[in-house]
């Protein structure tokens, strides 16, 4: 099962190391990693996706909360929470297939932001889901280049 | 902020106007750094230089392997934080074994590593290397110091980081220019680790569950780690044994929390435990398991380990809580006081039924050995415990000896084996028994030690020459790497690979190095070399030829559960 873990770390030198250090030693597999700043200048936030079952997911929570200069952990697998990843992807379009795509895209809320002779460069952020399946309808045409953020993630209601 | 949390450690007084080196030997002092483990080097310089008037005594080690280990000893023995100190580069990487030694045993330690200038990190700089990378992985933390600014602090979190919560070794990395540099106010020197935490509240609602589990159960087994010693639970675990008449067997790291002559005691448990230990632990109803982490030496195959219990488990790391096998009654916290706690509600037992079970085990299965006119190890461990009241410091390198002296010494309390358990360390035991000397100077201290392991470090024992620190090393001899050769004989059709040597003179390398040399051959010699070793007041090498091919048993066959123990021929 995929977890989205949430860590607040100290916004020191070394903490991506010591934090993707332990997930490696400890034969976690990380699926996406965001590293970003917060409201508190001294503090950065930490969003890494990690599939695994429940004992593992256990065990990646607690080593990651004896990493020193982690100061909190939050697994949201049971809270609802709004989920966005952010994706830039050049999309192969000459002319007369133009349209079609433009239509895709303002169908997933996108954005056309780079237009060239036979391609567009196409933002589009949402769930993961979303994005896959955005991915998937326009594979056909040629995906010429593409970039993902990871996902990044805040509780509802909070 | 509490007012607790806000109460100051002793300052190292003012430090403005310090050079980055002065700032160091000031914290070392405010830390309460008595003696320092290290070898010099360019990088650290400027903090030799410092050391040079400092009322810090440093003990030079030839190797830094040799100063880690001394520094571990130290830390074991005493219970205070070890201090080692190497210079950048070779110094550094020379640290990672000790290190990482130090890390899977919970050994408080900080070391400390000089850098090149920070401006020339990355550059591949003369005798540079990516330590705070490198050591990473086999240390609790690290931290790589740029400026000068920020030195004091990271001693003083150093140090705290290492002896909190489930200690481990802290890394140092100090770039030469923050050494040099010079401070030009008063620097902030407080922890500011706002997500590290040391204490945890022990859940008083699981303590009295885990109080009417033990006070329901027939046949319960306290299993107890190095964790007990780490929190100076002994007393609080002594006493929960006898009120509820629990027998309790140790981990190698737990020898001395149970005071082996107590008919309560188990002994060790495990590849090698007491086949008595392992039966109750197959037996049980209940098993409380206490600082300790169900590793895979201690529990077999783990699909059949305990198949009856319920388990409670006792532990301030929270990830070491059903990491292995699933927990009936998870404990996090500190071991003394939830004990503590915990005897509170456990009521007085006697248990007649299941203390008859295992004396009668006891008594069919004890640790046996032979005798003919060799010296048998098994033998000669029994005679050094009767000969230093079971009292001595004891450390050990890895192999049958380790697991001899572990079996025949006869533990009676806490803070006595000093021995690499995690990362089963070869080399371990001469250092590490110079460090606790160190540390413990009105104490006889014994390394029991292979001929293979005490090869690989016994350098050192110039170390103990020239610092007058009287440590006996015993070297059983017998012309083989025993443990890897028992494998091989057991498990590999006795084609023996790699593993026969001659062993040189040590008692003339012991002369040569500035301690006094003894050998002895024969089992008549024996009690009489001990006693010639024990009297004298210096560092002695007594070189003792064993039966060669003898094997350590009980043994539980890898990937066997513990009630397959095989108890040898003389079953
Ligand atoms: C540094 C290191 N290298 C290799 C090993 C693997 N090993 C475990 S026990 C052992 C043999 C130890 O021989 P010795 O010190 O003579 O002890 P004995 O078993 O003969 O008592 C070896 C090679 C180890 N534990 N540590
Ligand atoms: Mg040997």
């Amino acid at each position: 099962m995929k977890h989205i873990i949430s860590a607040l770390v100290q916004n020191q030198p070394g903490v991506l190391a010591h934090v993707a250090g332990m997930f490696a030693a400890r034969g976690f597999n990380i699926d996406s990693l965001v590293v970003g700043r917060t409201e508190d200048p001294e503090l950065s936030r930490m969003t890494i996706v990690v599939i695994g079952d429940d004992r593992v997911l256990e065990q990646v929570r607690k080593q990651l909360g004896k990493v020193v200069p982690v100061v909190k952990v939050r697994d949201f697998a049971a809270t609802p929470c709004v989920q966005r990843d952010l994706m830039l992807i050049r999309v192969h379009t000459p002319p007369p297939k133009r349209p079609e795509v433009v239509e895709l895209v303002n169908l997933f809320r996108g954005r056309v932001v780079d237009v060239a002779r036979d391609s567009v460069l196409i933002e589009l952020a949402g769930t993961e889901e979303k994005i896959e399946a955005f991915i998937d309808l326009v594979r056909p045409y040629g995906i010429r280049e593409l970039a993902r953020t990871g996902l990044i993630a805040v509780p509802r209601g909070g | 902020m509490t007012a607790k949390r806000k109460r100051k450690q002793a300052g190292p007084g003012t430090l403005a106007g310090a050079t980055g080196a002065e700032v160091f030997e000031a914290m070392l002092r405010a830390e309460g750094v008595e003696t320092l483990f290290g070898f010099p080097g360019g990088a650290v310089l400027p903090i030799f230089d410092v050391l040079y008037k400092s009322p810090i005594r440093f003990v030079r080690s030839r190797h830094e392997q040799g100063a880690v280990h001394m520094a571990d000893g130290y830390a074991r023995s005493t219970g205070r934080v070890g201090v080692a100190l190497a210079t950048s580069g070779p110094g550094a990487t020379n640290l990672v074994t000790g290190l990482a030694t130090a890390n899977m045993d919970s050994v408080p330690l900080v070391a400390f590593t000089g850098q090149v200038k920070s401006f020339l990190i990355g550059n591949d700089a003369f005798q540079e290397a990516d330590v705070t990378g490198i050591t990473r992985p086999i240390t609790k933390h690290n931290y790589l110091v740029k400026r000068v600014e920020d030195l004091g602090r990271i001693v003083r979190e150093a140090f705290h980081v290492a002896r909190t919560g489930r200690p481990g070794p802290v890394l140092v990395d100090i770039a030469v220019d923050a050494t040099v540099g010079t401070l030009a106010g008063e620097p902030d020197v407080e922890p500011n680790l706002p997500g590290y935490r040391t204490r945890w509240e022990p859940n008083m609602k699981q303590v009295k569950a885990a109080a009417e589990a033990i006070n329901a159960a027939e046949r319960p087994v306290l299993y107890v780690g190095g964790g007990v010693v780490i929190a100076g639970a002994t007393d609080a675990l002594r006493a929960l044994s006898e009120t509820a008449q629990i027998p309790v067997t140790t981990t190698l790291l737990g020898l001395g929390t149970m005071d082996e002559s107590s008919p309560l005691a188990l002994q060790m448990l495990g590849m090698h435990g007491t086949a008595t230990a392992n039966y109750a632990v197959q037996e049980c109803d209940l098993l409380i398991a206490v600082g300790a982490r169900f590793d895979d030496r201690v529990t077999g195959d783990i699909e059949t380990f305990a198949p009856h219990a319920k388990i409670i488990h006792i532990d301030i790391d929270p990830a070491s809580i059903s990491k292995n096998v699933d927990v009936d009654i998870p404990l996090v916290g500190d071991a003394k006081e939830i004990l503590e706690r915990m005897n509170e509600y456990v009521r007085p037992q006697d248990r007649a039924a299941w203390g008859e079970r295992i004396a009668d085990w006891k008594q069919r299965y004890p640790l046996r050995y032979e005798t003919d006119g060799d010296v048998r190890p098994q033998e000669l461990i029994e005679r050094l415990g009767e000969l230093t009241d079971h009292d001595a410091i004891v450390a050990t390198g890895v192999g049958q000896h380790q697991m001899w002296a572990a079996q025949f010494y006869g533990w009676r309390r806490p803070r006595q084996i000093l021995t690499s358990g995690g990362l089963g360390t070869m080399g371990f035991g001469c250092p590490s028994a110079i460090g606790a000397q160190a540390g413990n100077p009105d104490k006889t201290v014994i390394d029991i030690d292979g001929d293979g392991s005490f090869t690989m470090t016994m350098v050192e024992v110039i170390t103990a020459a020239q610092n007058n620190l009287p440590v006996k090393f015993v070297v059983l001899d017998n012309t083989y790497l025993g443990m890897v050769r028992q494998w091989q004989e057991m498990f590999y059709g006795r084609r023996y690979s790699g593993v026969d040597h001659v062993c040189p003179d040590f008692a003339a390398i012991a002369e040569g190095f500035g301690a006094k040399g003894m050998t002895v051959a024969s089992r008549d010699a024996m009690d009489e070399a001990l006693r010639a070793m024990l009297a004298h007041d210096g560092p002695v090498v007594l070189h003792v030829k064993v039966s060669p091919e003898e094997n350590v048993y009980p043994m539980v066959a890898p990937g066997k559960g513990l009630h397959e123990v095989d108890l040898g021929k003389l079953a």
